[in-house]
């Protein structure tokens, strides 16, 4: 593996690590996908080095093709996990009016010996949404 | 037989697709999805006594390549009686939701959905190479996410956004995992990655070990990779907490299986000691603190994770055979309490325990179905949780953890406290009002919940058989080669 696809991979994780440390989803989802890349590359450089397209007869010096079928299958997983994160981030705008990943509401009251008032989870049944 | 491996995944996929397309018509949507869910369990069972009439693996070659580059299935007795209980717990729940009408009628994308989701777990259980056993957990990770998002509330919004990042990022700790696996060795097959870890250097193996670790423990949600959990699950509508419960984590647990028995072999057993240990006591001091039937519940899935990581880091045929028993144990278990749950905020609209009292007086047998596996969680004989507990403590005793085993047996009492707690909250005391005989209100939900909780009492009853299929299952686990061996048979 060349040393500038090895410094890349460092700072496509790196930055994306720091992206991801934020509680602005927006930012996250900017850390998944600069993550995503580093670690693609870093599929594509386990293969060894670059060498002639792998088609039989062609070439001396085949390149490793089972990474580059790794990645592609990589590179779509990533989108479509990105794509549905950039939905919710939409959905919880439109709830929220804002762009953070809030704490779990019953955790903290538990951290702050309340007792639980507001069931978050009530009503699973929109019809039988009363308790008695 | 064996090339009928390819339809466990196919089938529910196909499904899916079909799925789509009767989006306007729920009453046969719901056909297509109970009936390829029964055919999965169908040729899971086939599988199983396939294999164990063999007694060698089905081993399928998707295209007919080698396993150094091709898709490989492979089905050993582990993998075969993980399919068998997990298509089991996904066909009862599936009818549990079908009855609740409420998970399903609300959209109608619950059932293409939940057949993903089957599709990825039997891919997970098959897999005979890393890639493809992350593409599996990406598969049903994707279902997961819908599934937990389906109704779009904002409790649903916020502990989902959680739940898909940390996955994702337990997906790339994975995928960086399976490409320096590549790098370092050449191959993914499981079936050639002992033979060439073996070969490695001893830094590069550990570094490759803990990547690994680390994946599939945040899947399994083992101390400290569990705080995701207790938020996540209890959000979602009560048949798909059922089924993350029961199946989710416990295919984390399959995997550190195989990566402790077959990849690395006795390596890091002290680091999963402790891990073992500390999540089973911050899983039950968990619970004890929640006063949500749900979210006690819930933190007692992290607590149960930690008795099958202890077998594991205990090793030996003996413990492995124990962990093998407690996973399929907790499967149904699990998934029944949840199921009840489920039945009880169906009925009185929450899970909370102060909102809620008296259950027993207007319904004995939803408090029989209750007592029954809860007992059994805490590990009183003669229900399956005592079985498995006594395999795991008496595989400790002969290890010589004494430490562990002891940790083990005072989280055993303070589960039994926990579930005193649900008990005492929900089911006994002052009959508030309402209508009485909850469980006989929704037939077809009162039969997935009752079938289970028959299931896992038939699981005690039957322990004797299934205990010794699971040393046989210990055996192959342990024996080195005997995975290669089986795949190379072909």
């Amino acid at each position: 593996m060349s040393l500038v696809l090895i410094a890349l991979i460092a700072v496509l994780v790196g930055t994306g690590t720091y992206l991801m440390l934020h509680r602005t989803i927006t930012r996250i989802i900017l850390g998944v996908a600069l993550i995503g890349n580093g670690i693609n590359l870093l599929l594509v450089g386990s293969g060894g080095p670059a060498g002639d397209a792998p088609i039989i007869g062609h070439g001396s010096s085949p390149a490793d093709p089972v990474p580059q079928a790794l990645v592609l299958t990589a590179i779509v997983i990533g989108f479509a996990t990105q794509a549905f994160l950039l939905a919710l981030a939409w959905r919880n705008w439109t709830l929220d009016g804002n762009d953070e990943v809030e704490d779990d509401i019953s955790d903290r009251r538990l951290a702050r010996r309340e007792p639980d008032v507001v069931d978050p989870y009530a009503g699973d049944d929109a019809d039988l949404e009363e308790p008695r | 037989m064996s090339r009928a491996i390819p339809l466990l995944v196919a089938i529910p996929l196909l499904g899916a697709a079909v799925n789509l397309l009767l989006v306007r018509h729920r009453a046969v949507q719901r056909v297509v999805a109970v009936g390829c869910t029964t055919a999965g369990l169908g040729l899971a069972v086939a599988l199983l006594v396939h294999v164990e009439r063999e007694g060698t693996a089905a081993v399928a070659r998707i295209g007919g390549w080698g396993t150094s580059i091709g898709i490989t299935y492979v089905v050993d007795r582990l993998a075969a009686v993980m399919l068998v209980v997990g298509f089991a717990t996904l066909l009862v729940v599936l009818v549990f939701a079908v009855g609740q009408r409420a998970a399903d009628e609300a959209t109608p994308y619950y059932h293409p959905a939940y057949l993903v989701l089957s599709a990825g777990v039997a891919a997970a259980f098959c897999a005979g190479d890393l890639f493809h056993l992350f593409v599996a957990f990406e598969v049903l990770l994707m279902a997961s996410y819908v599934l937990l998002t389906l109704q779009g509330r904002p409790g649903q919004i916020r502990s989902g956004t959680t739940y898909v990042i940390i996955n994702t990022v337990e997906s790339m700790v994975l995928l960086a995992g399976v490409g320096l696996v590549y790098a370092a060795t050449g191959t993914l097959s499981m079936a050639d990655l002992p033979e060439a870890l073996a070969a490695l250097d001893p830094g590069v193996r550990t570094g490759l070990h803990v990547l690994l670790l680390v994946a599939f423990g945040l899947k399994a949600a083992v101390f400290p990779l569990f705080f995701w959990l207790p938020d996540a699950y209890p959000t979602a509508p009560s048949p798909v907490t059922a089924v993350f419960a029961g199946l989710l984590t416990k295919i984390g647990v399959y995997c550190l299986v195989r990566t402790q028995t077959l990849l690395f072999p006795g390596e890091l057993d002290g680091v999963l000691l402790w891990v073992a240990g500390l999540t089973m006591v911050v899983g039950v001091l968990g619970a004890i603190a929640q006063a949500d039937i749900k979210r006690i519940l819930s933190f007692h899935i992290v607590s149960q994770i930690g008795y099958m990581v202890m077998g594991l880091a205990i090793g030996g045929p003996a413990a492995i055979a124990a962990t093998v028993f407690f996973v399929i144990h907790q499967i149904p278990i699990k998934t029944s309490l949840f199921l009840v749950e489920g039945v009880v905020e169906h009925s009185e609209g929450t899970g909370t325990l102060d909102r809620i009292g008296g259950l027993a007086r207007r319904s004995g047998p939803l408090a029989l179905c209750f007592a029954l596996p809860a007992l059994s969680l805490a590990g009183l004989p003669p229900f399956s949780g005592f079985v498995g507990k006594l395999g795991l403590v008496s595989a400790g005793m002969d290890a010589g953890q004494y430490a562990v085993t002891g940790v083990a047996l005072v989280v055993s009492i303070l589960t039994l406290v926990s579930m005193t707690k649900i008990w005492l909250g929900a089911f006994w005391g002052e009959a508030r009002e309402g209508p009485s005989g909850i469980l006989g209100r929704n037939r077809t939900m009162a039969g997935a919940t009752i079938a289970l909780v028959a299931g896992g009492l038939a699981l005690a009853l039957a322990a004797g058989p299934i205990y010794r299929f699971c040393d046989r299952t210990a055996d192959d686990l342990t024996t080195p080669d005997r995975y290669a061996e089986q795949v190379a048979d072909r």
